[in-house]
Parts: C-alpha cells; sequence; structure tokens
C-alpha cells in the first residue's frame, strides 16, 4: 500500500492506494499558518481503518520550503560568489550579506587562478558577526571542477548551520541560476529540516515505520534524507503532482495537451511522444530563477471563477479573480455563471446567475443562451490561443546540429486530456477548437494526491568526459572521477546510465522500477598541437520519466 | 538579471556535427566552449537577448550571390545551407524589427568565397554573409550597407562578390597580406569601375594589438562610415587577430573586440574565422555579445590576459598613423582617382589565378567590366580550371538599365555551349538565374 499526500495551497489530498486500485482519498481545507497539522490530520484520516504494517512508502508532495521562500520566513544567508572574468552581475536580491572573492576556474575546469584564503577567513568572520545562519558558495564553472566550492567549505562549515554549494545543486551551466539555487537551498534548510524532523518523530509515535519519500518539481521523488539535504528541490512540487495524476488517469503515447482547469487558474502541459516536457534550465520561483529541473507547465488566470467583463467595448475574461460566482453568492459575473444560467451546471443560485448573464446580453444585444455561450466561447478560444503560441515557443527550441535541425522535431498535439471542476462542461467546446479528441476523466477530483503516491526515485545528470584532464564529472550524484586516455562515447554512456541508477536506488528507488536513458551525447575531438587528439565527451541522461511498477502492472 | 539596453538576437548555431576532416581547425568543437561560456554566464536569461534556429538557405539564396560550377546542389552540403540560413534568420530578424542587432554565431565561415565557386577556400564555400545580405536586400528593397571585415585574414571572397558595386562598401581590416593567406588585401584593391574608392583594405602589420585596431577604427573605419552613411552596417566577425589564435601572428584581444564592437555599433554581425577555440573564442564571442546588446563588458578578460605583454610595439603604431593617413586620403579623393584610372574606358578587365585549397583546384578567370553611363553595368566572367571546366558567367547587377538587362540575355541566349562546358546568367534585377 502506498499513501500519497499533495498539499496545495488551498485543499489537502490524500490517496491510498493498493494494488494499483485508489482504496481510499481524503479532501480537506490547507492551514497555512500550521502545516504540519494540516499534514498531520489527513496522513490520520488515511490509516484509519487500515493495517499499517502493509503500507510499504508515504509520498508527500509538500509546501513547506515553497511557502518558506514566498513568505521570506528563511535563514539569514551570506553569499560567497566567485565570479571571475565574464558578465557584471547584479545579484542584490540573492542573501543577506553577498561577498564576491578572486580566484577563477574556467570552462574546461582548470584552475586559473587560486582562491585566498585570508580573504575567506575575513568574510567568514564578518559572517559570523553579523549573525548569519546559512551559508551558499558559488564559483562560476564549479560543476566542471568544484574544488574551490570545496576548499572554502571545508574553512566554514563549523561555524553555520548550513553550508550550500552550488556544484552539487545541478549539473547545468548557468552561473546566475547556480547562484540563486544555492542561495535558497541554504536559506530554507533549517525550516525543512525541522518540518522533516517533526514528521519522522510523529510518525514513530504513530508507530509507523516506512520509507518517506518527497516530490519534486520534475514529478519524481527523493527520501527524506536527501530532501533534508536538498530540500529546495521540494518546492513548486503541486503542479507536477497534478500532472502525475493526469498520466495515471490516462496513458498516452502520442504529443498532446493537458490542461488542468480550476477556479482561479488553467495549469498547461505538455506530453511529447506520452513523456512530459521539462523546463528548459530550471523553474522560477518568487523571481528568483533557478536550476531546479522541474516538469513544464504554465498556469494562466483564466478559471471558472475569472471575472467577465465589458471593456473598451469587448468582452474580457480574467486573469483576476475578484471572488465567488455571483451564483455562489458572489458580486461578478464569471464562466461559472454562464454554465449555471445555461443549465449545465448544478447548484448554486441559477435565477441570480440568469440575471447577471442577463444584463451582459442586453449590452451585447444577444439573448440570455447567446451570452453565456459567447462566455464560454470566448474561455476556450484564450486557452487554444494560449497552448498555440507555447507551442510556436516549445516547437522553436535552440538545436546545435545539423541533423537536429533538418529533423525539425515538432509537437503536434493529438489529444487534449482535461481535468478540473469545468472540465466535462468545456471537453466539447474545447474539442471544436483544438479539432483533436478531448478527454476528461469521471473521476479526477484526488488526481495530484494519486499522482503524488505513484511518483518514483528521479535524477538527472550531467556528465562530462575529458581526456586530456582525464577527469570524468556528473556533479548531480556528487562524481568527479579519474580516466584514461582511451575513454571513448560508448564507456562514457554506460558509465552515465550506471550512475543513473545507482543514484535512483540512493534516492530509495525498486531495483524493478530503474529504467535509465541517455537523454544527450555528443563526443568533440580536442586537438591539441600537431598530434595529440583527446576527447570532450557529454552525456546527458535520466531516470525514464513514468509511474512506479505497482500502477503500471495492472 | 540584466536587461539589454539593445534588443539582441542570436543565432547560435555551433553545428556540433559537421567538420571539414576529423582534425581540421574548422571542426565540431570549434564553438564547444563558446557555447560553454555563454550557457554559463546566462546569457540565455538575459532579459532582450533571444535566440533563434537557423532556417535553410535555398539553392536561390545562393544563386543570388554565387555562380556555383556546376550547380549548387553538387558543392554545398546542408550545413552549407543552414550556416547561411544562419545568418538570413539574424539578418531578417533586424529587418523585421523583433530586434534592434543580431549576430549569427554560424560555422563554418564565408569570407573568403568569391562569386565563382568550384569547391572550399580558406575554410569556406559559400559567402554566409554575401547570401544573407542578397537575401534581405531581395525581401526589404535596396539598401545602402557598408561591410566591416575584421577577421584577420582578407576578406577576398566579399571583396570580389561587392567590387563594383557602389552600394556596398566592403572594409576588411587584416593581417597584411605579404605574411598570410589569402594574400591579397593590399590598399591598391580599391574596387571596380563603377565602384572605384568602396573596397577598402587596410593592411595591418604582424603584431598589431589593441591600440592599432582602435586607432584605425576611430581614424579610418568610422570617419569613412560617417561620410558614407550605410542604412546597414555589418561586422563581418573573424576573431583571429586575438594574440592566441595558431594561425596569425596579431595580438588583439577580447576586451579590444568589445570595444570595436561597440564603437563601430553595427545592426548585425556574422562569425567568420578564429581557432583559438579555448583561450579566446569564449571570451571574444561573450564580448561581442556583450557589446551589441549594450551590456557591461568591462569584466570580460582572457584567464592569461596581460596586458603588459600585449603592449603595442611603437614602429608599429607609427606604421599604422602613417597608414591610416593613406588610407583616408585614398577615400577622399577617389572620385578624381576613378575619373583618371577609367576615363574613356568602355570596359575594364582584371585578370586573376585563385587556388581553391581545401579542393585543390587552380581557377584562371577573367572577369570583363562593361562600362555603362546609366547603371554600374554587366559583369562577364570566362573562368576555366585545371579540371577542365570552362565557364561563362554574366551577371546583371541590382538596378541595371533595361539596356544592360536585355544585353545580357541576348549574351546568354547566344552564348553557344561550346567551348564552354557551362553558362550562367545571374539576373539581379529580376531575381533570375539560369544556367546551361
Amino acid at each position: 500500500m502506498i499513501i500519497g499526500i499533495d498539499v496545495g495551497g488551498t485543499h489537502i489530498d490524500g490517496a491510498v492506494i493498493s494494488n494499483g486500485n485508489i482504496v481510499k482519498t481524503s479532501k480537506k481545507i490547507t492551514d497555512r499558518n500550521n502545516l504540519f497539522e494540516t499534514i498531520w490530520t489527513t496522513l490520520k484520516i488515511l490509516l484509519e481503518d487500515i493495517d499499517k504494517s502493509k503500507v510499504s512508502r508515504i509520498n508527500l508532495s509538500t509546501t513547506v520550503s515553497t511557502n518558506a521562500i514566498v513568505e521570506k520566513r528563511v535563514s539569514k544567508v551570506g553569499m560567497i560568489v566567485q565570479s571571475g572574468p565574464g558578465m557584471n552581475y547584479d545579484f542584490s536580491r540573492v542573501g543577506d550579506q553577498l561577498e564576491f572573492i578572486s580566484g577563477y576556474t574556467d570552462h574546461r575546469g582548470v584552475v586559473v587562478k587560486e582562491i585566498v584564503e585570508d580573504e575567506i577567513k575575513t568574510i567568514r568572520d564578518n559572517f559570523i558577526k553579523n549573525n548569519m545562519e546559512s551559508i551558499g558558495i558559488v564559483s562560476k564553472f564549479s560543476t566542471r571542477n568544484p574544488s574551490h566550492e570545496k576548499q572554502i567549505s571545508e574553512m566554514l562549515i563549523d561555524d553555520f548551520d548550513t553550508v550550500a554549494m552550488g556544484h552539487s545543486s545541478s549539473g547545468r551551466l548557468n552561473f546566475p541560476r547556480r547562484v540563486n539555487t544555492t542561495y535558497l537551498s541554504a536559506a530554507v534548510n533549517n525550516t525543512f529540516r525541522e518540518f522533516a524532523e517533526n514528521f519522522e518523530k510523529s510518525l514513530k509515535l504513530e508507530g509507523v515505520d516506512v520509507p518517506i519519500y518527497v516530490l519534486k518539481a520534475d514529478g519524481g521523488t527523493m527520501d527524506l534524507d536527501t530532501a533534508k539535504n536538498n530540500p529546495i528541490e521540494t518546492i513548486l512540487s503541486g503542479p507536477a503532482a497534478s500532472f502525475m495524476g493526469l498520466s495515471a488517469l490516462f496513458s498516452e503515447i502520442d504529443d498532446g495537451v493537458l490542461l488542468d482547469i480550476g477556479g482561479t487558474t488553467t495549469d498547461i502541459f505538455f506530453l511529447a511522444d506520452g513523456v512530459q516536457l521539462f523546463e528548459p534550465l530550471g523553474i522560477n520561483i518568487d523571481n528568483h530563477k533557478t536550476l531546479i529541473r522541474a516538469i513544464y507547465s504554465v498556469s494562466i488566470g483564466l478559471g471558472g471563477d475569472s471575472y467577465v467583463r465589458m471593456e473598451d467595448n469587448k468582452l474580457k475574461i480574467g486573469p483576476q479573480r475578484m471572488g465567488p460566482p455571483i451564483a455562489f453568492g458572489g458580486e461578478y459575473l464569471t464562466p461559472t455563471d454562464a454554465m449555471v444560467a445555461l443549465g449545465k451546471l448544478d447548484g448554486g443560485n441559477k435565477e441570480k446567475a440568469v440575471l447577471a448573464v442577463g444584463e451582459l446580453a442586453k449590452r451585447l444585444d444577444l439573448s440570455i443562451k447567446e451570452a453565456a455561450n459567447k462566455i464560454l466561447d470566448i474561455m476556450t478560444g484564450l486557452i487554444k490561443e494560449k497552448v498555440d503560441n507555447l507551442l510556436i515557443k516549445i516547437n522553436a527550441h535552440p538545436v546545435y546540429t545539423v541533423k537536429e535541425l533538418l529533423e525539425n522535431k515538432r509537437i503536434e498535439p493529438q489529444f487534449v486530456n482535461v481535468i478540473g471542476g469545468p472540465a466535462k462542461i468545456l471537453a466539447p467546446l474545447l474539442e471544436k477548437k483544438f479539432a483533436v479528441k478531448v478527454k476528461y476523466p469521471e473521476e479526477y477530483k484526488t488526481a495530484n494526491a494519486v499522482g503524488a503516491a505513484l511518483a518514483k526515485p528521479t535524477i538527472e545528470i550531467n556528465m562530462l568526459a575529458d581526456t586530456e584532464r582525464g577527469i570524468l564529472s556528473a556533479p548531480e550524484a556528487g562524481i568527479y572521477e579519474t580516466i584514461n586516455r582511451n575513454y571513448n562515447l560508448e564507456m562514457a554512456e554506460n558509465r552515465a546510465l550506471e550512475i543513473v541508477r545507482d543514484s535512483a536506488i540512493k534516492l530509495g528507488a525498486n531495483k524493478a522500477d530503474i529504467e535509465a536513458e541517455i537523454v544527450e551525447s555528443n563526443s568533440f575531438n580536442m586537438v591539441k598541437g600537431f598530434s595529440g587528439v583527446f576527447k570532450n565527451i557529454r552525456v546527458r541522461a535520466q531516470t525514464t520519466p513514468g509511474l512506479i511498477h505497482d500502477w503500471r502492472s495492472q | 538579471m540584466f536587461k539589454a539596453k539593445n534588443r539582441l538576437g542570436l543565432v547560435f548555431f555551433p553545428a556540433f556535427d559537421w567538420a571539414i576532416s576529423k582534425t581540421h581547425p574548422e571542426r565540431e568543437e570549434r564553438l564547444l566552449y563558446t557555447q560553454d561560456q555563454i550557457f554559463e554566464e546566462g546569457i540565455q536569461d538575459t532579459e532582450g537577448i533571444e535566440f533563434y534556429n537557423p532556417v535553410i538557405a535555398s539553392e536561390k539564396d545562393v544563386s543570388r550571390v554565387h555562380i556555383v560550377v556546376p550547380n549548387v546542389a553538387s558543392q554545398l552540403s546542408q550545413s552549407h545551407l543552414v550556416a547561411a540560413g544562419g545568418a538570413i534568420r539574424a539578418y531578417k530578424a533586424v529587418m523585421e524589427k523583433e530586434v534592434n542587432k543580431s549576430f549569427a554565431l554560424v560555422r563554418p565561415p564565408g569570407h573568403h568565397t568569391h562569386r565563382v565557386v568550384y569547391g572550399g577556400r580558406g575554410f569556406c564555400t559559400v559567402n554566409v554573409g554575401a547570401v544573407a545580405l542578397e537575401r534581405i536586400r531581395q525581401d526589404y528593397g535596396d539598401l545602402k550597407v557598408a561591410i566591416v571585415d575584421t577577421d584577420a585574414h582578407h576578406g577576398d571572397g566579399t571583396q570580389d562578390i561587392y567590387w563594383n558595386d557602389k552600394d556596398t562598401l566592403f572594409i576588411s581590416l587584416h593581417q597584411d597580406g605579404r605574411s598570410l593567406y589569402p594574400g591579397t588585401g593590399s590598399i591598391e584593391e580599391f574596387g571596380g569601375p563603377s565602384a572605384y574608392g568602396y573596397n577598402i583594405n587596410i593592411p595591418l602589420p604582424p603584431g598589431t594589438g589593441e591600440e592599432g585596431f582602435l586607432y584605425i577604427l576611430d581614424n579610418v573605419v568610422i570617419p569613412i562610415l560617417n561620410d558614407f552613411k550605410p542604412d546597414i552596417i555589418i561586422n563581418s566577425a573573424g576573431q583571429d587577430n586575438h594574440y592566441s589564435d595558431p594561425l596569425t601572428n596579431m595580438n588583439f584581444t577580447a576586451q579590444g573586440y568589445a570595444i570595436l564592437n561597440e564603437r563601430l555599433n553595427p545592426d548585425m554581425a556574422v562569425l567568420e574565422g578564429g581557432y583559438s577555440i579555448e583561450g579566446a573564442l569564449p571570451y571574444i564571442n561573450l564580448g561581442i555579445i556583450l557589446a551589441m546588446a549594450g551590456l557591461d563588458y568591462s569584466h570580460v578578460f582572457e584567464p592569461d590576459y596581460d596586458a603588459d605583454k600585449l603592449k603595442q610595439d611603437t614602429a608599429i603604431t607609427n606604421h599604422i598613423e602613417k597608414l591610416s593617413e593613406a588610407v583616408y586620403s585614398l577615400w577622399r579623393h577617389k572620385k578624381e582617382l576613378a575619373e583618371e584610372k577609367f576615363k574613356n574606358k568602355k570596359e575594364v578587365t582584371r585578370e586573376r589565378k585563385i587556388y581553391f585549397d581545401t579542393a585543390g583546384i587552380t581557377e584562371h578567370q577573367v572577369q570583363k567590366f562593361i562600362i555603362c553611363d546609366d547603371c554600374s553595368g554587366l559583369s562577364v566572367i570566362d573562368s576555366s580550371n585545371d579540371e577542365s571546366a570552362h565557364i561563362l558567367a554574366i551577371t546583371v547587377p541590382r538596378k541595371s538599365c533595361q539596356y544592360c538587362i536585355d544585353k545580357a540575355y541576348a549574351m546568354y541566349d547566344s552564348s553557344n555551349q561550346y567551348p564552354y562546358t557551362n553558362v550562367y546568367l545571374q539576373d539581379r534585377c529580376n531575381d533570375n538565374y539560369l544556367s546551361k
């Protein structure tokens, strides 16, 4: 049995899955001021009448880190940044005190200029004096050679709660994002650790001794111990949980669009040959661009409760929500009122809805039915327009080889799957707009909790093997090892798959669940002088996206 | 993050799956470290900098500029069409006002490719920049354009293509041809009869550094541009004047390239050569991108940069000052010089030997410019090579008079195959390209 819990901004959803069946669900209101109690209440409901010894794991998608960042309840962070030659950065939003230091490592990972120890010591004393709690250390190209970050960390580790290093967040190259990610990691570490320890303690008191996994924004999980060391990976896992839930409810192998239409927003996801797209670099949170891997999702301000009004003689919907629909006691017209007025949605005050739509109908010189339909037509049209624009952007993603350019692989949706309150009502309208099959599941209310339950450990590595320097690195797995001159692409690919599998097991994966795949791989000849030819090999590998084995075998 | 002052479009296409040969300087690895640097600096996240994929140039795009023998398909690979298409996409982004400026970081380069193409020479098989320029002229109308070539090698291909075109001012700054491939590029090479003075060469002595390049820029290039008043300035941005380049002997720097770019203020740039792929390209390309975007590049230095070591010799400085004066004086007197040189001439002929080093082919070419009072006149090329090709190529330039157009078609129609293996008509006026 697996328990999945998804803590959202408004609701906390829970599901118990056994042998591929949903045996129990729960939906409660989230108390943002007492997240721990909220989770605990749901967990107790789910555990009631269940043989606790049969629970094999708890998967939790939590907003603890997200809230800490958004609400600025974070540690005081001192940042040490080694930017070397290059752009002149403004990191003024990063940390409570930020210091630039000398020293430089180049793009090959060669240390060009050493750090100055006295400089670091002065900064350390200063940080102590200014009561910094956590430290973030980032050097340019540290993923190619983390020696400076490690050296500095050694000098500081005893004096602060947490020291976060840039190279451990991601192997992807992007120094400003690495700085942001490392800062956020240092900032939320204590909050998350406290939460995690409380949770573990409470479970023990309840007599539940099962492994706990935490959901990540990429739709995968990691075990709680890993999460304690890398809490930033747990941010914004909500959309990922919804996505995984959608994947569980439908099984698709084509290109497609997934929509989650809620009250305030609509979340849009894409599938390429049935597999999710990831953010090209990483997720954005609180205006910080990060390197945190995430499922590509775009949220637009358009839902059942969006504000409908005339503006410049045009009918406009959203992006703001002015409160509940008129049919449900609100003051402003919404698409939900149109649905109620048309008799498509039960509940609420139909008379009020008809009256409100009627007022608009007069201004538009239409019948009430026509006006209501027009609202829904505009709403679905806006969704279609947004999806089309996103597809143009996605399909224009940069490529770097002639082969890729000539192949011109594009996402061409063959279906739209939709969940959320108005899914059933809007499906036929969406079908007309998109001119592809639109499906909605009967049971979707706790899809996100189901998604959380079925997520499995995931990892991506960005591996570089340089036969001239004799070094292989896979920063995400903390691997820096020596290789010989004859190392080649095939060896690198095999090693990458091995590293992905080993890392997934460390994150708590079952052997049966691990599938690794190569995403990108290239081998470049490096010509040195007249005779030396070395190899610069780059391999990106990941756990194959998908749901855990228990579910798929059904 | 930062916001670029100028919206900048980048076509970054490293062609990671194409090389002239495994260990050739023009190989897959060439832009690898540039990519690393651009990615690590976070250029993708800079507001106002947009990345575009190349389009694929068509045969017609190539035929607007080149006479490819026997035909485009036989000489140009997809990689060449993608490189040219990369420049087309970048130039179009500016013309469509998607961005203010653009930089096509594509490979292979193109500035050694002349009008007639028998194969590859100087790592180039298609003049990427010229193909893109003629495409935007075709799509957006006549443009007065200045091309400033900052590659260490003389841009002989671009010179050849625009030799007799008064609307395309070509200025090449390069290491003196007496000490470097392709050997041409003296100040006497000053343009054809209809465009005398609009082809300017500035051959610099080996060892020229920041001081020299910026002196030439401020004292020759910018004053000439101010006189010429182009609609568009294009930088043929070769990067092999760098002190660490393995193929040249110059002393220029990443800072210098960035400053040059800021002052030159080009609308578009296209990558040419540059083979110090680890020590120079990442920094020069970053410097140019930042300068074009109007961002701070003052921290862009090579890791081994040493200002003292790179200080320019006074003898070089003196030479450059004199050279500046000579070139600028020629420019100012171009009209009188042209009158004297071409007085009472009905046609002007030049005869050349051109070596295609990649293909190992030697071309013998006689080019005749037929002088017309109403337009810039036809060009007629009679060319043969040591692999028994013998071609006749008639070019009708943009804005030709009807008389010249009719004459060109008559000439094409009446040219029998014999003794030619191929006969070509390149009609830029009607965008019509024929061969038989």
